[in-house]
């Protein structure tokens, strides 16, 4: 920084207005984006409701950094859940125009910015405040079908469980679920029946079943072929397409319907 | 004091509609007409399961009458003939037109899914399946409609 710059910037701070320091300490390239966020607040709301919020942002930024800038400067009462913030504890899973996704992995960009933007809490889960949902019948599900490895014989030859790399390869892409419930609220059955596992329960039923280390897979599959299991799955694949970890859940789901009718492959 | 959202001076009743806490903060009211939450905007996935539910069911209930009058033969064959020829009118023709247009989708969409169930690379090509079932439930239509719409209207 030259001194220039730096006096330039001290001899304009006294004619600043409340109105242009915002136009003018906006970051090049920086635009204005309306958010559509659903509001609930139980203790005033009797019904959720949508309330705008105008928000300067980069394109580059992402929908949780929007959320930030609104709740620390314009409105602190709206309420989210967000840990990492890196796409990895699973907390900011929310419905961002209409589909399920996680606000920290959202850039403006990959939206469109000159339309508003609509924020609502996920479908399916009982709704708490505003963008926060009860995840509990969906983590009861997710407990349901045992996600721990059950290995009650002795390790053969030594004290470790070795596995081959094709062994694990068999099961790599459900381990790498993030327990944020997109793909589960994303599902029409769930919506309607609340008693359906899901998929994110499936999705780890599955890291278990296809280990060759763990000793209880018929028990989840036993688990598993019941009228609210794998087989009120109607393959409608909005699951793997809200996956914001790729993973290819109607298959992994495909694979234990076929485990449960043929065997363990 | 600061604000805690719960302990915001609760609204008198009668302006609890428009006198939010967190609007008289924004300085803006949302606009009464919004839909209660947005329709998910699944894809092709999700399209094709309300498209094969809502056939489907139209299906069940035609087949439900389609037992019925055709069983109506064995009462008596007058009868039957009676209650055939009262499907003999334009409104029954287009009807038909549906039936056929319902089952063609639900026929094909089905072996689409059966194909995502058993084909080991069906989950990952769904997407491409559903529009070959779309192009060849059109061309059975294009194939059907115009003579069947011909019969209905055209003829007598």
């Amino acid at each position: 920084m030259s001194t220039v710059t730096i006096e330039a910037a001290q001899t304009r701070i006294p004619e600043r207005t409340t109105e242009t320091t915002a136009v003018e300490d906006a970051p090049p390239g920086s635009f204005v984006v309306t958010l559509i966020i659903r509001r609930y607040i139980p203790e005033t709301d009797d019904e959720p409701r949508w309330q705008d919020f105008d928000v300067r942002v980069l394109p580059t930024d992402r929908i949780l950094d929007a959320l930030h800038k609104i709740k620390w400067e314009q409105d602190g009462s709206l309420t989210f859940r967000r840990s990492c913030a890196h796409g990895i504890c699973g907390s900011d899973a929310m419905r961002i125009n209409g589909r399920n996704r996680l606000a920290c992995k959202t850039l403006i960009k990959d939206l469109d910015p000159s339309k508003p933007i609509y924020v609502e809490a996920l479908k399916g889960l009982p709704l708490e405040k505003d963008l926060v949902v009860d995840m509990e019948p969906f983590f009861e599900a997710y407990r349901q079908v045992q996600p721990f490895l059950i290995a009650n014989s002795t390790p053969p030859g030594g004290r470790e469980r070795t596995q081959s790399p094709v062994a694990r390869e068999r099961f790599d892409d459900t381990t790498k679920c993030i327990l944020c419930a997109a793909c589960t609220s994303s599902c029409p059955v769930f919506w309607t029946d609340g008693q359906y596992f899901g998929p994110a329960a499936i999705v780890n039923a599955h890291r278990f079943i296809f280990d060759d280390r763990d000793e209880s897979a018929q028990v989840r599959l036993d688990i598993l072929n019941d009228k609210e299991g794998v087989w009120r799955c109607r393959t409608t694949f909005n699951c793997s397409e809200a996956c914001p970890r790729g993973i290819e859940i109607t298959k992994a789901i495909k694979e234990v319907k076929q485990a449960i009718l043929v065997g363990k492959p | 004091m600061s604000l805690k959202s719960t302990q915001l001076p609760t609204p008198t009743p009668s302006k609890s509609r428009t006198l939010r806490p967190t609007s008289l903060l924004n300085g803006r009211i949302s606009l009464p007409k919004r839909p209660a939450g947005t329709v998910y905007r699944g894809r092709e996935g999700m399209w094709s399961w309300v498209l094969h539910r809502i056939t489907g069911v139209g299906i069940f209930f035609f087949l439900l009458v389609h037992i019925l009058d055709t069983a109506l033969v064995r009462v008596s064959p007058e009868a039957y003939n009676a209650v055939i020829n009262t499907y003999k009118n334009p409104i029954m023709g287009l009807g038909e037109l549906a039936l056929v247009a319902a089952i063609g989708f639900h026929g094909l969409n089905g072996l689409r899914i059966i194909l995502i169930d058993f084909w080991s690379v069906g989950t990952r090509n769904h997407r491409l399946m559903f529009w070959i079932v779309i192009a060849l439930w059109i061309v059975l239509m294009l194939g059907f409609a115009p003579r069947h719409l011909m019969h209905v209207f055209g003829a007598q």
